[in-house]
C-alpha cells in the first residue's frame, strides 16, 4: 500500500503577532511548525505501517526551501521519501490554485516512483489559514472519493473503514481505495522520532519538484494570478468595548452584585 | 461558469428525519439583506429525505424561493450525492453567490463543489457584505488563529461561495411567507456515490452538548485547574439552564470532552450570556465567543485578555465568585 501524506509548515500560530501598523506576521522568533493535523494524517499512515511493514509512506509539501526541515521532521516521524515542490510561479496560489499544482505533482511522484497512490492523507485544515480546503479540491482534482474529519481507519484489501468525527457523533463511514482522508485529532499521540531515525532523516535527500518538471501544468491556473480568491484588505481585530467591574470588600459581595446587575437587566 | 441570475443562494443542511440545521436557517438573516443589495432573490436549497420540516423552515424565514432536492440518497450526506446535486442545481439556475454553513458537512462539500465549479471559495467566514460599487461579496474571515482578519474576494469565478460559522448570525422569528417551492427531481445514482455510512457511534456517557443552540454558556478554561473543576461551574449552569464550555486549555488537558470546547478551533458562539471563568482570552478564544450579546470575565489576573472583550467583569478567585453568585442567582430565581 502506497500512502501520500500532504503536509504544510505553518507558523505555530499560537505564538504569533500581528504587526498592527503594517498588518504583517511578525514571523521573528515564531516557531516554523508541521501543521498539527498534518501529523494526526502521518500518524494514522504510521500506525498502517505498523501493522504492515510493506506499507510506503512518501510526503511532500510546497513551499519555500525552508520546508525541507519539516519534511525531514516527516522523514524522522515515519515517512520513507520525501518531495518538495517549490517554484516561485506557485507563490501567492489560492486553495484552489494550491491544490491544482499539488494534483499535477501528486501524478509526477507517481509516474516517478513507478505506482499510483492507494491513499492519500492530508490534515483537515492547516492552523494558519483553517480553510479546511486543500485535501477536498485535490481529491476532485483527481477524481477520487473524500472523507474528511477523519480520527483513524482501517484497511482490509481495498476497502477502508473511516470513523469521522460527525457533526453530533463519530460514525463509521466505508470507502473503497484509492481515495482522499483528511485527518482532524485523534484519540492517540503522535510519536516522536527515534534518534536513529532522525539521523538517518538528517541525511535523506530530497528531491525538488519545480513548474518545468511538470510538463502538463497550465501556469495560468498557478500562483497569485491563477488564483480565483484576492485578500482585498486585512485588519487586526479590535474589540470596543465598555467593562464594569465589580470591586466591592470581598468577591463574594462582588458576586452578589453582579448576579443583581443581570437580574435587573433581564439578562438571567 | 457565468451567473445567470443575480441571486443568492442559501444551503439549508438536513438532518436525517428531514429538519433543517440551524445554520442554514440562520444564514437566510444575512441573505435578505445580501440578496436585495445584489438585485436578486434569496433562494434556500434544501436538499435531504422527507425533508418538509426544512422546507417549511426555510420558507418562513423570509426566503423567496426553496428549492428542493429529496431522496434516500441524501437521507445521510455523503460528498458525491450532495456535490452531484448542488452541481446540477447550480448549472441549471447560476446563482451568483452561495452561501454553506461551516459544519463538517458544509466544510466537507464546499471545497468539491469550489473545485468542480471553478469559483472561488471562501471559509469560515464571520462578516458578509456587498460592495456597493463593484456589487461583489466581500467575506470576511479570521486567519492566523484570529490574530487577523482578512477580507476575500472572488471577483470573476461563479457563484462566489463561501461558508459561515454556525452561531454568527441569528435566526429571525418566523413568519408567514409565500416562498415558491420548486422540487427538482435529481437522483444520483448508487454506483455514483463512493462513501457510505455504516455505523453511527453514540457514546453513552456524552451527552450532546449544544453551544451553539444554547442561551447562556458558563465555561472555564485553565483556571478551573482540572476535571473537578468544573463542578462549580456546573452548578451555576444548572440553576441558570446554561449550557457548559470551555477553552481549548481546558480540553487539551483533558479536563472536559472537545465537544464543550469554544473558540476558532472549536464552536462558534454567540449566546445571550457569556461567563468566562478563569479563561485568559487567548485571541482563538476570543474568536469564538466575542460575538455573544453580554461577556462576564471572572479572572485571578487582572491584566488578562479576556477583560477587554468582557461587559462585567471581577477579579477573584473563581472558586470563591461563581459558588457566590450561584447562591444569589439561586436567591433571585425563587
Amino acid at each position: 500500500m502506497n500512502i501520500l501524506v500532504c503536509m504544510k509548515q505553518v507558523p505555530d500560530t499560537t505564538e504569533i503577532k500581528i504587526d498592527p501598523v503594517t498588518h504583517t506576521l511578525i514571523r521573528e522568533g515564531v516557531p516554523n511548525i508541521v501543521n498539527p493535523y498534518d501529523t494526526y494524517a502521518l500518524e494514522n499512515a504510521a500506525r498502517l505501517k505498523d501493522a504492515d511493514p510493506s506499507v510506503n509512506i512518501v510526503v511532500v509539501s510546497m513551499g519555500p526551501e525552508q520546508v525541507r526541515t519539516a519534511l525531514k521532521e516527516c522523514l524522522a516521524i515515519a515517512a520513507d521519501k520525501a518531495y518538495l515542490i517549490t517554484d516561485r510561479a506557485f507563490g501567492g496560489s489560492d486553495t484552489l490554485a494550491t491544490s491544482y499544482i499539488l494534483s499535477q505533482a501528486i501524478r509526477k511522484i507517481e509516474a516517478l516512483e513507478g505506482y499510483t497512490f492507494d491513499a492519500i492523507f492530508c490534515g483537515k485544515q492547516a492552523i494558519d489559514g483553517d480553510t479546511a480546503q486543500v485535501g477536498p479540491e485535490i481529491a476532485e482534482h483527481l477524481g477520487l472519493p473524500q472523507v474528511t474529519y477523519a480520527v483513524e481507519l482501517s484497511v482490509e484489501g481495498q476497502s477502508c473503514k473511516v470513523i469521522q468525527q460527525g457533526p453530533e457523533y463519530r460514525q463509521v463511514i466505508a470507502v473503497d481505495l484509492p481515495c482522499v482522508i483528511t485527518f482532524t485529532q485523534p484519540d492517540f499521540d503522535v510519536r516522536y522520532p527515534t534518534i536513529k531515525r532522525k539521523m538517518k532523516a538528517n541525511r535523506a535527500k530530497i528531491d525538488a519538484i519545480t513548474a518545468v518538471d511538470l510538463s502538463e501544468i497550465d501556469l495560468t491556473r498557478c500562483g497569485l494570478k491563477g488564483s480565483p480568491t484576492h485578500v482585498k484588505s486585512t485588519f487586526v481585530p479590535v474589540h470596543d468595548n465598555h467593562i464594569v467591574m465589580f470591586e466591592e470588600e470581598t468577591v463574594e459581595e462582588s458576586a452578589v452584585k453582579l448576579a443583581d446587575v443581570l437580574n435587573d437587566a433581564h439578562i438571567i | 461558469m457565468e451567473a445567470k441570475t443575480k441571486d443568492l443562494w442559501v444551503f439549508i443542511e438536513t438532518k436525517e428525519d428531514g429538519s433543517a440545521r440551524n445554520v442554514g436557517l440562520e444564514l437566510l438573516t444575512p441573505g435578505r439583506t445580501l440578496a436585495r443589495d445584489q438585485g436578486g432573490d434569496l433562494v434556500a436549497v434544501v436538499i435531504g429525505f422527507g425533508a418538509d420540516a426544512a422546507i417549511a423552515a426555510a420558507a418562513c424565514q423570509g426566503a423567496d424561493k426553496v428549492i428542493v432536492v429529496d431522496g434516500v440518497e441524501y437521507q445521510h450526506y455523503n460528498t458525491d450525492a450532495y456535490a452531484g446535486a448542488m452541481t446540477h442545481l447550480i448549472e441549471k439556475y447560476g446563482p451568483t453567490t452561495l452561501l454553506i454553513g461551516a459544519t463538517s458537512y458544509g466544510r466537507d462539500l464546499g471545497p468539491r463543489l469550489s473545485c468542480r465549479l471553478g469559483s472561488g471559495l471562501t471559509a469560515d467566514c464571520t462578516g458578509l457584505a456587498i460592495n456597493p460599487e463593484s456589487g461583489i461579496m466581500e467575506w470576511t474571515r479570521p486567519a492566523f488563529g484570529g490574530n487577523l482578519m482578512a477580507t476575500i474576494v472572488c471577483p470573476d469565478g461563479r457563484p462566489q461561495i463561501g461558508t459561515v460559522r454556525p452561531g454568527v448570525f441569528k435566526k429571525q422569528p418566523p413568519v408567514e411567507g409565500a416562498a415558491e417551492i420548486i422540487r427538482e427531481d435529481f437522483h444520483m445514482p448508487e454506483e455514483e456515490i463512493r462513501t457510505h455510512l455504516l455505523e453511527v457511534i453514540q457514546e453513552a456517557a456524552e451527552e450532546i452538548v449544544d453551544l451553539e443552540g444554547a442561551e447562556i454558556i458558563i465555561s472555564g478554561g485553565r483556571g478551573v485547574g482540572g476535571p473537578e473543576g468544573f463542578e462549580p461551574l456546573k452548578e451555576m449552569a444548572e440553576v441558570l439552564g446554561a449550557t457548559v464550555g470551555a477553552s481549548r486549555a481546558a480540553v487539551d488537558s483533558g479536563w472536559i470532552p472537545y465537544a464543550h470546547q469554544v473558540g476558532q478551533t472549536g464552536k462558534t458562539v454567540a449566546p445571550k450570556l457569556y461567563v468566562a471563568c478563569g479563561i485568559s482570552g487567548a485571541i482563538q478564544h476570543l474568536a469564538g465567543m466575542s460575538g455573544s450579546d453580554t461577556i462576564v470575565a471572572i479572572n485571578k489576573d487582572p491584566e488578562a485578555p479576556i477583560f477587554e472583550v468582557a461587559n462585567y467583569g471581577i477579579v477573584g478567585n473563581l472558586f470563591d465568585v461563581v459558588p457566590a453568585l450561584t447562591a444569589e442567582i439561586k436567591k433571585l430565581k425563587n
